[in-house]
């Protein structure tokens, strides 16, 4: 049974077909670097554009003085003490119940109905826009539990928005936990949450550490949900205690960008540089533990 | 069993088990109260609203001026369409710009390359969006648009387009690389077995292949770009218009409650219930899309061994 091969002009030594190709794949690959190039050189731009505004007008005076009619007497006191309470607030909310969430989901709950709707529900609540959240807080804390425009309602208000941040970074590093430490500790003679929290908690919390630092870091830059809660936009005074009213440091920026002079805008490209400068380091910490603490199993 | 074990170590002589238990319970429970709470808070607000505006005032209503007393007028229809042209512009900006990214990161780039990059998208995707509007009005309409692009506003739609396109890209070109990098070797190198170049195996095989994900993580990108809110409320003007022109000045949902919670609103007020309207109008279109995405990745991923 004899097949005839028909024979056939090779495409690879056409020269003519092969230089297309060439020229396309060329093509190809360039067009992926120039869209490298623009998303790396958006954030370069944006870099340079704020350092370059915001660098000179930074000074002492202009962390320590409180806002100002006048551009060059405004300074980010208060916003950067509002800024400190809601984080706090939001921390000491949203470490605790994230850690437990996501320890409840990996070590306690069983496959089945409640742990989908669990994860479905988190999953979503990652997808929620933060208006939103603010909308929930203002609802919820300022009108609901009466706590006011305060820095309590403003913390919780971003505790529940970064929740799932925290979660989802602690499931995976609880599951990149091997079995076989639990399982040792079991044959030990360890009850479950011996087997937690001494064994599985201790490998995991450079996860954790990660995923607090950038949910934390996420929480300092939100704005809408803040403005959406009602804080103010406008404070001469440091809140002195939890249920105080306050602005933050993004509201600020926000309202020295939203004025039409010239000068307001150099002030809020200091702001912002302050910002960027507190979110680098928290972000730089955040890789370190990443890479310093991380252990292959 | 447990003849074996001691009675004083049995379970229930350890009420601390149990009591954890119950906490780390209660923890992963209140994720699910909160979602319970937005929709309660929204729905019951959003109710008050259309006792005093009908529905089909709200959702027909081709102009939108809810603070002229009695002549106020409550057509939410110029916000959505603020909202989807700036989301449309963003995702026009982005999708290219994404995927080229993820291509080159998931099929091009040595892992070196990678480590360099990828932690540049984060850092991308952890710029405040109080920054990037910001950037927006003092950079691209200041510097860039006004010198390029006639009559253009010094509040316009396009700019804050670009911005909030330019805010999805790590969102799409993060999610498109996990997706291209799940779809398993064997297929690439089938391809190159049969003489298929790099470029065809990225365009032809891989990206087919995990057009699933890509699709899923596109439309994850519109969903963010549609609940965005500080770019838009600094760099698009605050003027609810029915009309697609990237050149003007236009007003998107979330800008709209932004503008409105600047000023004090007495609780109870109708301003007070319109931006609890607004927000469940804005809650439902991000949660369809976020469903969408969800549902396309479980549905139609390719299922390789």
């Amino acid at each position: 049974m004899a097949v005839r091969i028909e024979p056939r002009p090779s495409i690879a030594v056409d020269p003519a077909s092969r230089a297309r190709r060439i020229r396309k794949d060329r093509f190809f690959v360039s067009l992926m670097a120039l869209a490298l190039f623009v998303g790396v050189a958006s954030l370069v731009t944006l870099l340079v554009d704020v350092f370059v505004a915001g660098v000179p007008r930074l000074s002492w005076d202009f962390v320590n003085s409180f806002p100002s009619r006048f551009a060059e007497r405004a300074g980010i006191r208060p916003a950067l003490y509002g800024s400190l309470w809601i984080i706090s607030v939001c921390t000491l909310f949203s470490v605790p119940v994230g850690i437990g969430a996501a320890i409840y989901l990996e070590e306690y709950s069983k496959p089945g109905r409640l742990q989908r709707l669990i994860e479905v529900n988190i999953a979503n609540l990652a997808g929620v826009p933060s208006i939103i959240y603010g909308l929930l807080g203002l609802a919820v804390f300022v009108r609901l539990l009466a706590f006011g425009r305060s820095v309590l309602a403003g913390g919780l208000t971003l505790g529940l928005l970064v929740l799932p941040v925290i979660v989802i970074a602690g499931r995976e590093s609880i599951r990149a936990v091997p079995p076989s430490i639990r399982e040792a500790a079991y044959a030990l003679g360890a009850t479950k949450w011996q087997v937690v929290s001494r064994q599985v908690m201790p490998v995991a919390l450079p996860g954790f550490m990660t995923g607090i630092i950038l949910a934390v870091s996420r929480a300092l830059g939100e704005t809408a949900p803040l403005i959406t809660m009602g804080a103010l936009t406008y404070v001469t005074f440091v809140p002195g205690g939890v249920l105080d009213r306050f602005t933050a440091l993004p509201i600020q920026i926000f309202n020295w960008t939203s004025r039409p002079q010239s000068e307001f805008q150099v002030t809020a490209a200091a702001g912002i540089v302050v910002l960027l400068v507190v979110l680098l380091a928290m972000n730089a910490i955040a890789i370190f533990v990443r890479n310093r603490f991380e252990r292959k199993w | 069993m447990g003849g074996g074990v001691p009675g004083e170590l049995r379970g229930r002589r350890r009420p601390l088990e149990r009591i954890v238990k119950w906490i780390l319970f209660a923890c992963a429970g209140l994720t699910v109260l909160t979602t319970a709470g937005i929709v309660l808070a929204l729905a019951g607000e959003t109710v008050g609203f259309f006792r005093e505006v009908s529905p089909a005032e709200f959702f027909g209503g081709t102009k939108w001026a809810p603070d002229f007393g009695a002549r106020s007028s409550f057509g939410v229809l110029p916000l959505i369409n603020g909202t989807l042209l700036v989301a449309l512009i963003g995702v026009v900006v982005a999708v290219p710009l994404g995927l080229g990214i993820a291509i080159f990161l998931s099929e091009y780039a040595p892992s070196r390359v990678r480590r360099i990059l990828k932690p540049f998208l984060e850092l991308l995707a952890g710029i405040p969006t109080v920054v990037l509007g910001f950037f927006a009005l003092n950079f691209i309409t200041k510097v860039l648009l006004r010198n390029t692009v006639p009559d253009i506003g010094i509040f316009n739609a396009l700019s804050a387009g670009i911005v909030v396109g330019i805010m999805i890209i790590p969102t799409i070109a993060s999610l498109s690389e996990d997706a291209m990098r799940a779809v398993p070797q064997g297929l690439r190198e089938g391809a190159y077995g049969l003489g298929a170049g790099k470029r065809s195996v990225a365009l032809k095989v891989v990206l087919p292949a995990a057009l699933s994900g890509v699709m899923a993580a596109v439309i994850l990108g519109f969903a963010r770009a549609i609940g965005e809110t500080m770019i838009v409320a600094i760099a698009a003007g605050n003027r609810p218009l029915l009309a697609f022109d990237p050149r003007e000045a236009i007003q998107t949902m979330t800008a709209y409650i932004v503008q409105v919670s600047l000023g004090d609103t007495p609780t109870g007020s109708i301003a007070y219930r319109t931006i609890f309207a607004v927000g469940s109008t804005l809650f439902v279109m991000t949660f369809i899309l976020n469903y969408v995405s969800h549902r396309i990745v479980s549905r139609f991923r390719e299922v390789y061994d």
